[in-house]
C-alpha cells in the first residue's frame, strides 16, 4: 500500500512541477467553454449543462490520450522504468498508482469547470441532480479513455505512437455510438449487431447517465472497461520482462 | 547471499546470458567484467527482478527472484546503467520518493538522509532538479538512491562511469568501506578498479563465464597486468 501511495503522490506532483498541467488545464478549460457556447448555450434558453456535457466526448478524445501517453512511454524512453520496477513494488501497484493519479488530475480539470455550473445556476433554476450525474458520467468516461491510453502507453516506447493509437481507439468507441454511424450500419447489418455496436460505445452509455438515469448496465460498462484496460496494461508491462 | 544457477536469457536470436552460475557471500566484492555486449547488464537486471530469465534460477538473501521479487528488491540496492531517475524532480524530492516506496519514515528517514547525502557528496545539489546535474552528480544521486535503505546486497552497474578521477576515488573508497558487511557486485570496464575494490572477479563473454577467480590469482597465473589478462582471456575464447 505504501508503495502505491508513493507512486500516486509522485505522479500527481509531477503534473504540476512540469508545465504539462497548466498547458492542459488552460486548453481544456478554454475549449470546454468555447464548444459549450458554440453549441448554442444561450439559444437553447434552458438552464442546464447539456451543451457542455455533449461536447465533452469529442474534447476527451484528444485531451485524455494526451495525458495518458506519457504514463509509461516516457518512463521507458528515459529508462526510469528500470528504477521504478526495481524498487520494492509490484507492477500492479505501479500501474494503479499512475492510473489513479492521472484520473485524479482529470477530475481536477473537470472540477475546474465549476463556473459553468455557477453560470447555469445564476441564469435559472437547473436540476442539480442532472448536473451531478453529468459530472459523474464525464468522470467515468475520462477514466475509460484514460485506461485505454494507459494501455497504449504501456505498449509503445514512443509517446507519439501511443497517442495516435489511443486517439483512434477512443474515437472508434465514441463514434460507434453516433446516430450517423448507427444509421449507416443498420443499412447492411442485422439489428442485433447494430445494437451490439451501440452498446459498445461510450456515447450511448455516457448519454444515458447524462440524462440523469444511473443504470447498472451503464455503470458496469465503464467499470468493466476501466478494469479491463488497466489490467491489460499491467499484463503487458509484466510480459515486457520476458519479451 | 546471492546464488545464481544456470541462468539463461535470450533476446530473439541473440543469446545474452548462456548458463551463468555463481555464488557471492557476505564480505565479497565481486567484479563483473567482460567486453561490451557480454551479458553483464542482463545478469544484473535479472538479479534485480527487472528481467525474467528464460530458464535457471537465482536467489538474493534467500529469496527466489521469481517467487519473491518484492522481498528481493527490498533487500537489494540497485544502480542501473546510466543511473536513471525522474529528471524533473529535485534531488531531495527524488530521495524522499524512494524513502516513501521503501517505507523509511519519520526519524528514520531523517537519519538515512543525513547519512546518505554527505556520503555521496550531494549536499550542494540537494535542491536542484536532476536534469540540470552533470553526469557525475546524476550517478551519485543514483548511488544515494541505491544505498538509502542500507541494503545487505548491492548491485552496481558501472558505478564510476562518467565520474572524474576524484569522484572515482571516492566511490571506490565508499565501496571498500562497505565491503565487510555487505555483498556487492560491481560491473566495470576499468581494470584498475577491479584491483582497487574487488575481492573476486568474474570475466564473462558472450553470455558465458570464462573465469571466476581473484585478481591476485589471475595475475600470478598469467604473470602480467590485469589488462593483459583480460585481453588474453576474452580474445582467446572468442576467436
Amino acid at each position: 500500500m505504501h508503495s502505491f501511495w508513493a507512486v500516486f503522490k509522485r505522479e500527481l506532483k509531477s503534473y504540476f512541477t512540469t508545465p504539462l498541467a497548466y498547458v492542459f488545464l488552460v486548453i481544456f478549460l478554454f475549449f470546454s467553454g468555447y464548444l459549450t457556447f458554440k453549441q448554442g448555450f444561450y439559444e437553447m434558453r434552458q438552464a442546464d449543462m447539456r451543451a457542455f456535457f455533449i461536447s465533452l466526448p469529442l474534447l476527451f478524445v484528444f485531451m485524455v490520450p494526451a495525458t495518458a501517453m506519457r504514463l509509461w512511454a516516457e518512463e521507458r524512453k528515459v529508462g526510469s522504468i528500470e528504477l521504478l520496477l526495481t524498487l520494492p513494488i509490484t507492477v500492479t501497484q505501479a500501474v494503479l498508482g499512475k492510473f489513479l493519479a492521472a484520473w485524479l488530475f482529470l477530475a481536477i480539470a473537470l472540477a475546474l469547470t465549476f463556473p459553468m455550473a455557477i453560470t447555469v445556476c445564476y441564469l435559472g433554476d437547473p436540476d442539480v441532480g442532472l448536473i451531478i450525474t453529468g459530472y459523474l458520467g464525464s468522470l467515468l468516461m475520462a477514466g475509460g479513455f484514460l485506461a485505454i491510453g494507459c494501455f497504449f502507453s504501456a505498449v509503445s516506447k514512443s509517446q507519439v505512437i501511443s497517442f495516435v493509437l489511443s486517439v483512434v481507439a477512443c474515437a472508434v468507441l465514441v463514434f460507434a455510438g453516433m446516430p450517423t454511424t448507427l444509421n449507416f450500419a443498420s443499412t447492411f447489418l442485422p439489428a442485433g449487431l447494430v445494437a451490439a455496436i451501440e452498446n459498445m460505445s461510450f456515447q450511448t452509455h455516457f448519454e444515458s447517465i447524462q440524462k440523469g438515469v444511473l443504470e447498472f448496465k451503464d455503470l458496469s460498462y465503464f467499470v468493466l472497461l476501466i478494469v479491463g484496460w488497466v489490467a491489460a496494461s499491467s499484463i503487458v508491462l509484466n510480459e515486457r520482462k520476458t519479451g | 547471499m546471492i546464488e545464481v544457477k544456470e541462468l539463461r536469457r535470450s533476446f530473439g536470436p541473440i543469446v545474452a546470458v548462456d548458463g551463468v552460475s555463481f555464488n557471492v557471500e557476505k564480505g565479497d566484492v565481486l567484479g563483473f567484467l567482460g567486453p561490451n555486449g557480454a551479458g553483464k547488464t542482463t545478469v544484473m537486471r535479472i538479479l534485480a527482478c527487472f528481467l525474467r530469465p528464460d530458464s535457471g534460477s537465482a536467489s538474493v538473501c534467500g529469496f527466489d527472484i521469481l517467487k519473491k521479487p518484492v522481498q528481493v528488491r527490498r533487500s537489494l540496492g540497485y544502480l542501473a546503467e546510466n543511473a536513471p531517475a525522474y529528471n524533473e524532480m529535485t534531488v531531495g524530492a527524488f530521495l524522499n520518493f524512494v524513502c516513501d516506496v521503501r517505507q523509511i519514515t519519520g526519524s528514520k528517514r531523517k537519519q538515512s538522509l543525513d547519512r546518505i547525502v554527505p556520503m555521496c557528496a550531494i549536499e550542494s545539489v540537494y535542491h536542484q532538479t536532476i536534469e540540470t546535474l552533470s553526469k557525475g552528480y546524476q550517478r551519485r544521486v543514483g548511488l544515494a538512491q541505491a544505498l538509502i535503505h542500507d541494503p545487505d546486497v548491492l548491485i552496481l552497474d558501472e558505478p564510476t562511469d562518467g565520474l572524474d578521477p576524484n569522484q572515482k576515488y571516492e566511490v571506490r573508497k565508499l565501496i571498500n568501506k562497505m565491503a565487510s558487511d555487505k555483498c556487492i557486485i560491481v560491473s566495470t570496464h576499468i581494470l584498475e578498479e577491479v584491483e582497487a575494490v574487488c575481492s573476486r572477479m568474474i570475466i564473462i563473454s558472450r553470455g558465458r563465464i570464462l573465469v571466476d577467480s581473484t585478481p591476485e590469482k589471475l595475475k600470478e597465473k598469467y604473470r602480467c597486468t590485469l589488462d593483459e589478462v583480460f585481453r588474453k582471456i576474452t580474445k582467446a575464447k572468442v576467436a
